[in-house]
């Protein structure tokens, strides 16, 4: 079994029952929706918004997560992004931004990979490091869905 | 093997793929160069976000023009398109290698598409590509098409993807299209289905430069009236 408490304030807890009792498998950040943030906001961990932030976010080592109620207004630097909230201003990744159906996002996007769902809003410019060979960009697309689909198989870890 | 002749290779309801023989010369332009900039006037797709950019490592400006037309359309305010696409690029003179245009010059008429024309033709650097389709024939029938890059010569077509305020409002002929277009140089205008036409224009030299041709007779840019 698992589950998520739901967020009273700042926290997101991630659990599991293991038969005996309750194991928090590992924490993950959450700025709830009643939260309003103005300024600067960095950390080392995962982090998910579902309030409203305007400054400058970052997390470069870690996803950052704009929940369906999540207000951004913000310089944003992370390894990936997945929006299902509003985004105004630039992202940078590492990685990959993913622009869920019901997200948004109007500013300019640096990311090596970018899935943008039918049905999301995108206003603003792209830009993709290059991969010189189409072969090199499957084998490194196979690559991701093939660790994205063990990722999937693996999410009860204790 | 996918046919190439002018019509669908595939269909499903409410969408076809196309043989297109100009985007791979558009897309060889943008290839050709290490960091092309790029404008895409259609809504944000993004697999062809990712096919352009993780393919060709260019930079895309998505522009989303239709949204804008069924915005000012919806909204009563289609006298301020004209003032508001003058502005919709805040890009310098010169600095885009390449646009999209698909199918949106068919949906603007003659006075938002003179303006919007002039703006992409000051975007363009010399030597720039322009890629545009355009309908045979004017339409009361609201909806757009959403076109999805398959491969470097197939182009899938799926119609009715807005609700769509706008209709499609003129078919543009050669003439029309070379005086819209004044600042560049038809480079090839090939039948892609019976009903639509995709022209790739580039830009020509600064030395080449040809001043506006006038509205005459023969011409129906300025006379006909804005959407």
């Amino acid at each position: 079994m698992r589950s998520n408490a739901s967020s009273a304030g700042t926290m997101n807890e991630e659990w599991t029952h293991n038969g005996k009792g309750v194991v928090i498998n590992e924490q993950r950040a959450g700025i709830g929706k009643s939260i309003v943030i103005n300024g600067e906001l960095s950390g080392g961990e995962d982090l998910t918004i579902e309030g409203t932030v305007e400054g400058k976010i970052e997390l470069r080592d870690h996803v950052l997560t704009v929940g369906s109620n999540g207000r951004i207004k913000a310089e944003v630097a992370a390894k990936s992004f997945v929006v299902f909230g509003q985004v105004v201003g630039n992202l940078t990744a590492t990685e990959k931004v993913d622009i869920k159906e019901t997200g948004s996002v109007e500013g300019d996007i640096t990311a090596p990979r970018l899935a943008i769902a039918d049905g999301s809003h995108f206003r603003g410019s792209v830009e993709m490091p290059r991969v010189d060979k189409p072969r090199e960009a499957q084998a490194a697309w196979n690559r991701d869905l093939s660790r994205d689909s063990s990722l999937n198989n693996d999410l009860v870890r204790v | 093997m996918r046919d190439m002749m002018p019509g669908p290779v595939a269909f499903a309801a409410d969408e076809a793929v196309y043989v297109s023989k100009t985007l791979s010369k558009f897309l060889s332009a943008v290839d050709a160069l290490p960091e092309a900039v790029l404008v895409d006037l259609g809504p944000a797709i993004g697999s062809n976000i990712s096919f352009l950019g993780e393919r060709f490592g260019c930079k895309i400006h998505v522009g989303d023009v239709y949204a804008d037309l069924d915005r000012h359309t919806r909204e009563g305010t289609f006298d301020r398109l004209l003032e508001f696409l003058a502005r919709r690029f805040a890009l310098r003179d010169g600095s885009v290698d390449a646009v999209l245009c698909w199918d949106i010059f068919d949906y603007l008429g003659s006075a938002a598409g003179g303006v919007l024309a002039a703006e992409l033709t000051r975007l363009l650097r010399p030597g720039g590509q322009l890629l545009g389709f355009f309908g045979a024939r004017a339409s009361e029938e609201i909806r757009y098409t959403k076109y999805f890059i398959e491969d470097e010569s197939h182009l899938r077509l799926r119609y009715g993807f807005y609700t769509g305020a706008c209709r499609r409002r003129w078919a543009l002929q050669s003439r029309d299209l070379d005086s819209l277009f004044h600042g560049l140089q038809l480079s090839d205008s090939i039948l892609m289905t019976p009903r639509l036409r995709e022209v790739l224009f580039r830009k020509r030299a600064a030395a080449d430069q040809h001043p506006p041709l006038p509205a005459g007779p023969g011409s129906r840019i300025g006379r006909l009236g804005g959407c």
